[in-house]
């Protein structure tokens, strides 16, 4: 004869909402494209690469650091990106 | 017929508050009856309506309403009541008293003068948790979640994704109660935002994951100030999660409380067995988890991990050194939890050394390898000194500032061994720094503690991650009880 067992939810209870992607570019020409450094060793020479073939195209090219890839990227900054780009382009690894 | 007490107010005259399985009620019981028949008493039973007879004038209070909100103690309890309010109460057989409240002499002359009585079932340790939920008025905010009648409790809690791996206790609202108890601090007190999501953390909800763990009552305020003290800028716990470096947060509690909390400093310190150190750091993490969303291969993204992230927490063991925490500013007196972001320890032998001075070159010779020997300045580093070790420096007289001093030292590395390319290796400080002398540590990125069973001459090192601005520093703070 089992109860029923009633138990008090340890999670914060946030459940969001599905994340809805934002609009993809439908042209590199034409587009100004934001490169983000997180400050990680040798990114800057994937970026670099990145940075020719996108001009190459006809991109415009904008480059932005994180101070530090350990910690989330600082809220201006993360304006600044939004408000001069199209899309950006993050380089993650070393 | 025995009627059901839905109202738990005075009645005046005399109550008297009774269980059938109480020795003194039973021996009293023909005399209550007695009492009960002539219109003196109003009884209230606590287990059996029919006891000590069924009659108008006998109560059901097996829902323990009235023994609850009139804070009955034992029974058989008499209340005296006028014009609705208590004048006095006796508790326990004691002729005179009971003469005296009934206004009657020569009571029941058989019995012996006086017994004592037993414990009321309101304030029984299995009944209680049950009772401060149904009518002292404690409200959760955190939402109920039915486990449904053919699901197993504890697998239940894993298909919902709240277990760090290993079974969690169900927190039910009797269980989160008690944890409760624990701290002075109001339930609904938010403590800290969670990183990742940064999600708002009441003491409700600690209590609920501590419950889970297999925390007691007394350890809350402890996973309180742990939380407290990673969810600072300084120790940047959303870094320490996201990093792919194999490292956690490890918790040094110091002062009194550890003694109080049977915290374990000695022999297994940093290993499991103990209770409060186990569960206590496991707690914190499953607020990560939890209410952060911070989980492994989510946000959380280490490479390997080590076992201490599933809680690292133990205590300094005292010692004529001051402890860590008084190297913070602190006093030794002050309960405290130090949070430093750290891998799993391993172990320096040194069984041979008899001078504080050679022991000291030892150890420092195993330090230069702490992350990477390639490395320096960059990580800060935890040596938990051991008791044998500890004794080579207090036999010679060093205080624990003359031996960080000393051992920094000798931690002064030529950077030509470790530049990048040197010795056929591509890792290494930038070559800019040839020529140099470079410290392993920054200054006060050494933290010595002193822990561990009383046998053995070995010490242990626990690395560190990035420090500073761009990492975690350690953070000390107070624990509120």
């Amino acid at each position: 004869m089992n109860q029923t067992l009633s138990v008090l939810d340890p999670t914060s209870e946030n459940h969001s909402l599905e994340i809805q992607l934002s609009d993809r570019i439908k042209n590199i020409e034409g587009s100004t494209i934001g490169l983000l450094d997180i400050s990680k060793p040798r990114g800057d020479v994937f970026l670099n690469q990145l940075e020719k073939r996108l001009t190459a195209h006809g991109a415009t090219v904008l480059r932005f650091m994180k101070p530090t890839f350990t910690k989330p990227a600082p809220v201006d900054l993360r304006y600044e990106i939004s408000s001069k780009c199209d899309a950006v382009i993050e380089a993650l690894a070393d | 017929m025995a009627e059901k007490v839905n109202d738990y107010k005075l009645i005046d005259g005399i109550s008297v508050v009774v269980n059938s399985d109480c020795p003194t009620c039973q021996l009293t019981s023909d005399l209550l009856v007695e009492l009960g028949n002539s219109g003196r008493v109003t009884i209230f039973s606590q287990d059996n309506p029919a006891f000590p007879t069924s009659a108008e004038w006998v109560c059901d209070d097996s829902d323990l309403s009235f023994s609850w909100h009139n804070d009955i103690e034992a029974v058989p309890t008499l209340i005296r009541v006028v014009d609705g309010k208590e004048i006095e109460r006796s508790t326990g057989w004691n002729r005179k008293e009971w003469e005296r409240l009934f206004e009657v002499k020569n009571l029941a002359p058989d019995l012996v003068d006086h017994k004592p009585g037993c414990g009321s079932l309101s304030v029984s340790p299995d009944r209680v948790d049950e009772l401060e939920i149904k009518f002292g008025g404690r409200k959760f905010v955190s939402r109920q979640v039915e486990i449904a009648s053919l699901e197993d409790e504890i697998e239940a809690m894993f298909d919902r994704g709240w277990s760090d791996g290993l079974p969690v206790v169900p927190p039910t609202e009797a269980r989160v109660s008690r944890m409760l108890a624990g701290t002075s601090r109001n339930s609904d007190d938010i403590i800290a935002l969670i990183p990742p999501n940064l999600a708002e953390c009441s003491v409700e909800k600690v209590a609920i994951n501590a419950v889970m763990a297999g925390c007691l009552p007394e350890y809350l305020p402890v996973v309180i100030t742990c939380l407290e003290a990673i969810c600072t800028d300084e120790f940047n716990m959303h870094g320490v999660l996201a990093t792919t470096m194999s490292v956690g947060p490890i918790f040094v509690v110091s002062g009194p409380i550890t003694e109080r909390l049977n915290m374990n400093s000695g022999i297994n310190a940093l290993g499991h067995g103990n209770r409060a150190n186990s569960t206590i750091g496991r707690a914190v993490q499953l607020v990560l988890r939890n209410i952060g969303g911070g989980e492994p291969g989510g946000i959380d993204r280490a490479t390997l991990g080590h076992m201490g992230k599933q809680g690292f927490c133990f205590a300094e063991a005292p010692s004529p050194w001051e402890n860590l925490a008084e190297g913070f500013g602190f006093s030794s007196e002050q309960n405290t939890v130090t949070a430093f972001t750290g891998e799993g320890p391993h172990i320096l032998v040194d069984q041979k050394s008899r001078s504080p001075e050679s022991l000291t070159r030892s150890l420092a010779e195993g330090l230069k390898s702490t992350i990477s020997p390639r490395m320096v300045m960059a990580m800060d580093a935890m040596l938990v000194v051991s008791p044998e070790h500890l004794s080579r420096f207090i036999d010679a007289g060093w205080s624990r500032a003359q031996f960080i001093e000393k051992l920094s030292e000798l931690l002064i590395i030529d950077s030509d061994g470790i530049i990048e390319g040197a010795g056929g290796i591509e890792d290494g400080v930038p070559s800019v720094f040839a020529g140099n002398k470079l410290p392993k540590f920054r200054p006060g990125g050494l933290l010595v503690v002193h822990a561990g069973g009383p046998a053995g001459l070995f010490s242990a090192i626990i690395g560190g991650w990035l420090n500073g601005a761009k990492g975690s520093d350690p953070v000390t703070k107070e624990i509120i009880l």
